[in-house]
């Protein structure tokens, strides 16, 4: 990969977050080399790009299963009963949240609201959103991913 | 002018299409569709529609709001209303295609309502009904109605008509009805959104910066979500005579990444306004540049704080910084920027296009207009509505909402999420608007409401909030770091049974100094929901930490399951289901639930049989019960003498 060297950021194109996302698209996440080298390219400590890919939790600074499975563990889902659906999950996949199965086929996240509470419980697989889960349900669904 | 002959072209093509003697058929296609299947029944609606040979047009529009009753289909006839049929699946739609486009039945009792001119027997016109009639659909007008992937669809319907008229104001003038109008930012805080402006059209300097504030986090808010991905152009507008007044070049649309099809829908909007000269140089010859792009979020909820936001944008952790100096002044890169929510710029397209006297009929004295919220929880009819500001909570919730789910009780509702507070039945009757919201001890926020019912316990409530606001902190001040994370530990405690008398006092001086020290609106709000919870449900708590008990029965740690030793069968329903292996029992034995191997899953109560009724769920007391399983009739015979 070749490096250019760019003292400032230009405002609107390069940025570290759009950088970090660029390397998380091609490798499904973020190499501790990938760090140093977008450090490296920009000018900017190590520490500062780490602070950055650590910072949000779409970004994964480990690697994940093929389809990664992002449950919701807020009040309106839990509300619907939630902890049915996690812990259907945790039981049929046999992992725990912030797990990856042994197959690498998934990873098992908890995530924060993802708006989709009339449609609660809900949880997204990679992007595409699943919701009123039930136990019966979720075993149909997770047989779509390969 | 250009514009004119494309919105004559686009009105022309409209009405054809509303005259159209082809049947039409809409179907909503936006994530909460999506969500109840709508594909699926897209997918056998076109192949019902080729094998009768159907020459329809079909036609994928946005969300009304009804996100209970999902797919929704709409077919119109020529010369008939629109008929709204509600839960299409892919199973019905077959049955709905023969009997109402070729048996010409209109299946009433597949029908919610009719939309427009001329009534159908055995069915109700669609805004007559109660969850529909309260509500005030302006800023969602185009929602469900229109195509949201075709701009000629939004200008048939006066779209963009607000930025001419703005161009033909000039920006002093769009500046004054925009004050008139007394808009405030609906992304939580209310604030004046001309007053807003001036102050950034005031500020020295040539680059300017506007926002759209799409990051929309709150648990229990989904508003922002359904306007974008079904009427994009309304909020695209709105920012586009925004940045005329303001003076801005560049604009920025901050949507969270979990929402993949709105983020799809506004691409495919901001490269028709392109095409149409609606974005880039000397905009339909206005001497006013402005070009806009997305930036997808990447899962930080309090990249939603303006300030943070700018910081995302910059691609640096999203961290809030203190204000002054405030965006207006400098913002994005150190320049004057303007933000605001993406209803709040909905809001601002309205007013141009239909003026700030007309605006001026929503609404109460102090909140004008009108305000989209998201039901959910314990509600019978969740979705999305838009009532007038100033209407009572009461109509909302049981109009509207038809009610609490399962025939349950009221118990509170929590406006603005994480931030807000909760409304106990007292307060039913008071007005939705910002200030009485905010004297409740709570706030209006984006717009979730979560409904509570008798079942729900208020300290478990509070303490999921405080669990989101520790969890979601960016770390950077102390109070709001240590003092949410310490406010936690004690909820926490009293929900295990371990509170102690003092962790009522130490949760109010707590609040009280998360409240006034932290550095952003998190901190500065994440107390409110204890301490709404702590003024309208403080016997909740006491119960909690004094009898270890809790009234809702919904804290695991202080429930119990027994089984009645005088209502067991022995049929051992219950033994073979339970998880934990907790029970002991044997045919015609009385069982007994082992309490320290109990997880408290309720399995048992779930599966004993109605006629027997013999687990019981209890907080705070004790249920005697035998030492070892023994014979069912000795049992009885013992309830029998004494
Ligand atoms: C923690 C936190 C989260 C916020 N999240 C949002 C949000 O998701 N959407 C939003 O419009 N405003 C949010 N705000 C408010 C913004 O900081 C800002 O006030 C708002 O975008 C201004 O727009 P308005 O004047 O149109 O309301 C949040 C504020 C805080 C403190
Ligand atoms: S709370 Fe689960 S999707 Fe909103």
């Amino acid at each position: 990969m070749t490096k250019i060297k760019t003292q400032t950021i230009s405002p609107q194109n390069e940025n570290i977050l759009i950088r970090l996302k660029r390397v998380e698209s091609q490798f499904g996440y973020i190499p501790e080399e990938s760090i140093t080298e977008v450090a490296q390219s920009l000018d900017l400590p190590v520490s500062e790009i780490y602070g950055v890919a650590t910072f949000y939790s779409f970004l994964a600074t480990k690697p994940l299963g093929r389809n990664v499975i992002w449950v919701c563990q807020n009040l309106p889902c839990h509300l619907k009963h939630a902890e049915i659906t996690i812990d259907n999950l945790e039981r049929t996949l046999g992992i725990k949240p912030g797990e990856t199965t042994s197959d690498n086929k998934f990873s098992l996240e908890l995530t924060n609201c993802i708006g989709a509470c009339d449609y609660a419980p809900a949880m997204l697989i990679n992007r595409d959103l699943h919701g009123n889960l039930t136990p019966n349900k979720i075993s149909q669904i997770l047989k779509l991913y390969k | 002018m250009i514009f004119d002959k494309i919105r004559k072209q686009a009105i022309a093509e409209w009405a054809t299409l509303q005259q159209s003697q082809q049947p039409r058929i809409l179907l909503g296609t936006a994530t909460c569709g999506r969500a109840a299947g709508a594909m699926s029944t897209l997918e056998i609606m076109n192949q019902e529609l080729a094998r009768h040979n159907i020459d329809a047009i079909v036609t994928q529009v946005g969300c009304i709001g009804l996100c209970y009753i999902e797919p929704l289909v709409d077919i119109v006839k020529p010369n008939r209303p629109r008929i709204c049929y509600s839960s299409v699946t892919p199973k019905i739609i077959p049955q709905l295609i023969e009997d109402y486009l070729i048996k010409d039945n209109p299946r009433p009792d597949l029908a919610l309502g009719t939309i427009g001119d001329g009534t159908i027997e055995g069915i109700p016109r669609l805004l007559d009904l109660p969850m529909l009639k309260p509500q005030v659909r302006i800023v969602l007008r185009n929602c469900g109605h229109i195509n949201p992937e075709d701009i000629k669809q939004y200008i048939a319907n006066d779209g963009y008509i607000g930025f001419i008229k703005a161009i033909n104001m000039g920006p002093e003038r769009v500046l004054g009805e925009i004050k008139k109008s007394e808009l405030r930012g609906r992304g939580g805080a209310g604030f004046p959104t001309g007053q807003k402006w001036e102050f950034c059209r005031r500020s020295p300097g040539k680059e300017k910066y506007i926002i759209c504030n799409a990051d929309e986090g709150d648990p229990g808010a989904f508003m922002n979500r359904a306007l974008l991905e079904s009427d994009p152009h309304s909020v695209l507008e709105g920012m586009l005579i925004g940045a005329y007044t303001i003076g801005a070049t560049h604009g920025y649309i901050y949507c969270r990444a979990e929402y993949p099809l709105a983020i799809e829908r506004l691409s495919i909007a901001l490269n028709q306004m392109r095409e149409y000269g609606l974005l880039g140089d000397n905009i339909l010859g206005a001497n006013f540049s402005f070009d806009m792009e997305i930036k997808e979020g990447a899962g930080a909820f309090i990249c939603g704080e303006e300030t943070a936001l700018m910081a995302s944008i910059e691609g640096k952790r999203g961290m809030p910084r203190p204000r002054p100096p405030f965006p207006a002044v400098s913002g994005l890169w150190g320049k004057p920027t303007n933000i605001n929510n993406a209803e709040t710029w909905a809001n601002v397209a309205l007013i141009l296009q239909k003026g700030s006297e007309w605006y001026d009929g929503f609404g109460s004295q102090t909140s004008k207009g009108t305000k989209t919220f998201a039901l959910v929880g314990k509600i019978e009819r969740t979705g999305l509505i838009e009532v007038p500001l100033g209407i009572h909570l009461r109509d909302i919730i049981y109009e509207i909402g038809g009610g609490i789910a399962d025939g349950k009780q009221y118990k509170a509702v929590q406006t603005g999420g994480p931030s807000g507070g909760c409304l106990p039945a007292s307060l039913l009757d008071s007005p939705v608007d910002y200030d009485s919201l905010v004297k409740a001890g709570s706030m209006m926020g984006s717009g979730g409401m979560v409904i509570a019912d008798e079942d729900t316990c208020m300290v478990d409530f509070a303490r999921f909030f405080l669990s989101f606001s520790q969890a979601e902190s960016c770390g950077k001040c102390v109070p709001c770091r240590i003092g949410t994370h310490q406010m936690f530990a004690i909820l926490e405690r009293i929900t295990r049974g371990e509170g102690k008398l003092r962790d009522i006092e130490q949760l109010e001086q707590l609040s009280q100094l998360v409240k006034t020290t932290s550095l952003c609106g998190l901190g500065q709000t994440a107390p409110n929901p204890v301490q709404t919870t702590l003024r309208y449900f403080r016997d909740e708590y006491e119960a909690h930490i004094n009898k270890k008990k809790c009234p809702s029965l919904v804290c695991t740690r202080l429930i119990n399951y027994y089984i009645l030793p005088g209502k067991c069968a022995g049929c051992m329903l219950c033994l073979r289901d339970c998880p934990a292996k907790a029970i002991v029992g044997g045919r015609r034995l009385v069982h007994i639930i082992s309490q320290e191997k109990c997880t408290k899953c309720g399995a048992c109560l779930d599966v004993c049989p109605e006629r027997f009724g013999a687990v019981v769920k209890v907080s705070g007391e004790k249920v005697i019960v035998p030492s070892k399983p023994i014979p069912v009739a000795t049992s009885k015979a013992l309830k029998n003498k004494g």
